[in-house]
């Protein structure tokens, strides 16, 4: 993991200072609310409908056991005993007092944890592959780059007053799962003719109320241009992007208007008076950064081993736990573990301060105290040996984090919606409820097979919606929660904005119109397709005339 | 004319509050003051001092209904502020 050095230890340090005499001056009324907001969400400090609400971040989605612990703590000492993971790799709380704030991030700074660039119109904290360093499919770690674009961006001058809020992810397996393509600006890492490692640089992409596929303005960025190339970007950006309509001000509708030519125009122009400048980094801080990614020393372990072969025989549970939540690992006789946070019926992302505990002590044991945060709001225990997936099983079970449902219908991305977010128009949080209870059956979920289905509950996106397979959309109708359904959506390396299939459904009509979907797919899917496949083979028309004729 | 109350959230914690009896800010909607008219505009007066005196923040005037229950904001987002999450 990265570890902070004397200048990332200050700078926190000098933030968390600020932040406390800022928060005492607003207390003493020598702020007013309107000069205190863009300083309390520079640290990440929102208020939102209940409380103030503190996002943490987790930079590149990768936590240490005694971070896990750190978390568990604040939850228990400040909030309400839990903390929810968010659709961007990071945490928040919703029950925070501003009296509190300062010490809070006092407390995360001894943890090397904070809350920079979780809100405003900054670069925020760049999301990641969250099976970086160990995936069986990747090209490269992508996690060094991350921490280089971290550095680079934290405290950048040019970039602290941007138009809108910019969004990077960054994966470097040929397999998408950090959603580059609705990022504002995504990197994937690839190899080219010459056996050279870089990034596909993909920009202008985004949810909101304008969904948009990124598009390709760079086939093939050597890495040491990495930063010259985001800076042209953002040049370009802040230079050109809408100023005057919050609506329009996100990096998307500039490429949208202008289209990708000349975005990649006069990007290369822009980049052709930097590149060689101070931002080519250097060969050495490359292999600096790598280092702290190094693989673990993984002890011996053999692959597939009896033990695991036998536990699957003897237990079905536990098989179908090691199908749905289990992926191949790049060393052999280690496996990565998808921990579900979409327990039946619960609340997606949401974990007890006694769970994070316990979470951290099985980090510990089994998985080199790390963990990781998906942006589907799981969690991932990266090193687990083979041979200790039946123990591990057994644990998370009595925690009630076994679920097998990665991917599968109950999985579901959901936003806090109503519950808890003054944006909101409609809950998102119950309609998950309904449709994860509906699909209590895992044997059945597990014959649907791939589904991924996401809700918002405004059309600010927070949910991803837009690139579910079953996208679910809360609007308020004259005071009535009514839910919009789209289709066809993806947000992986076929990504693809769904479409609106028909009028909104009443709120307590949302589970019977997702199993009216679901069944519609298993009568018309063929061997090995998938709902998306079966969607884009036959089209919308099946799937609108069954739910539209069933109500 | 509807029956309004004001809320708002407190200052140093954030917590939905609502106006009270002797211009005072109580977490339950059922010790707010409900009123119509000019008194709603009274009550909205006194929330703006303290929203001006930092002791609350976004103070407005929300709808209500009185029924055997006591006070019912008439909007889903306001029962939510006033009751809770939905969910737990």
């Amino acid at each position: 993991m990265y570890a902070y050095d004397s200048f990332d230890r200050d700078f926190v340090a000098q933030r968390v200072d600020q932040f406390r005499e800022q928060v005492g001056r607003r207390l003493a009324g020598e702020l007013t609310e309107d000069e205190f907001k863009p300083l309390r969400l520079t640290n990440g400090l929102y208020l939102q409908l209940h409380a103030y609400m503190l996002r943490v971040a987790v930079p590149y989605g990768v936590l240490s056991s005694r971070q896990v612990r750190k978390l568990a703590h604040i939850g228990r000492r400040y909030d309400r005993g839990y903390g929810h993971f968010t659709t961007r790799q990071n945490i928040q709380f919703n029950w925070i007092k501003l009296e509190d704030a300062a010490d809070i991030l006092a407390e995360l700074a001894e943890v090397e944890m904070h809350a920079l660039q979780t809100s405003g119109n900054c670069i925020r904290n760049t999301t990641a592959d969250q099976y970086s360093g160990v995936a069986a499919d990747e090209i490269e770690d992508p996690r060094p780059y991350a921490e280089l674009i971290r550095q680079w961006s934290s405290l950048h001058p040019e970039f602290t007053f941007l138009p809108r809020k910019f969004k990077i992810a960054i994966t470097g397996s040929p397999n998408d799962r950090a959603a580059v393509k609705v990022h504002d600006v995504g990197l994937r890492m690839l190899r080219n003719e010459a056996g050279d490692v870089g990034f596909e640089v993909i920009v202008g992409g985004g949810l909101g109320r304008t969904p948009m596929i990124g598009k390709v303005i760079r086939r093939f960025l050597p890495k040491e241009h990495l930063l010259s190339y985001l800076e042209a970007v953002m040049r370009v950006y802040n230079q050109a992007g809408r100023r005057d309509n919050l609506y329009k001000a996100r990096i998307k509708i500039l490429v949208h208007e202008i289209g990708a030519e000349e975005m990649t125009r006069r990007v290369e122009a822009e980049w052709a008076l930097i590149r060689d400048g101070v931002l080519k980094v250097p060969a050495e801080t490359i292999a600096e950064l790598k280092s702290f990614f190094n693989p673990p020393d993984y002890a011996p372990a053999s692959d597939r081993p009896a033990a695991l072969s036998q536990a699957m025989y003897e237990n079905k549970e536990f098989a179908r736990w090691h199908q749905a939540q289990v992926a191949r690992h790049r060393e052999p006789g280690y496996a990565i573990v998808n921990i579900s946070l979409k327990p039946l019926g619960g609340i997606p992302g949401d974990v007890t301060s006694d769970q994070l505990d316990a979470i951290a002590d099985l980090a510990e044991t089994y998985s080199l105290a790390e963990l990781r945060v998906t942006h589907a709001q799981n969690l991932v225990f990266p090193h687990v040996r083979q041979d200790a997936l039946p123990a591990l099983w057994a644990a998370l079970k009595d925690l009630g984090l076994a679920t097998p449902n990665l991917d599968q219908v109950g999985d579901i991305i959901a936003c806090p919606g109503l519950d808890y977010c003054a944006l909101a128009n409609a809950r998102s949080i119950p309609v998950a409820q309904a449709v994860s209870a509906r699909f209590a059956d895992l044997a059945r979920a597990h014959d649907v097979g791939e589904l991924q289905i996401k809700i918002s509950g405004c059309i600010n996106a927070c949910g991803h919606h837009h690139v579910g397979h079953i996208g679910i959309l809360g609007v308020d109708k004259k005071g009535e929660e009514f839910y919009q359904i789209t289709l066809g959506g993806s947000a992986a390396l076929d990504a693809s904005v769904g479409q609106i299939i028909g009028p909104a459904v009443a709120a307590d009509q949302v589970a019977d119109a997702v199993e009216t979907l679901v069944e519609t797919y298993v009568g018309l899917r063929q061997p090995g397709e998938r709902f998306l496949d079966t969607y884009r083979r036959v089209g919308a028309a099946p799937f609108k005339e069954t739910l539209y004729a069933a109500h | 004319m509807s029956l309004k109350v004001a809320t708002a959230n407190r200052l140093i914690d954030g917590r939905v509050v609502f106006l009270g009896e002797h211009s005072r800010w109580q977490e339950r909607l059922a010790d707010a003051v409900a009123a119509e008219g000019a008194e709603a505009d009274a009550l909205m007066k006194t929330a703006d001092y303290h929203v001006a005196t930092a002791v609350v923040v976004g103070a407005y005037l929300i709808d209500v209904t009185t029924g055997p229950e006591g006070l019912v904001p008439s909007a889903l987002k306001e029962r939510i502020r006033a009751f809770g999450p939905t969910v737990m």
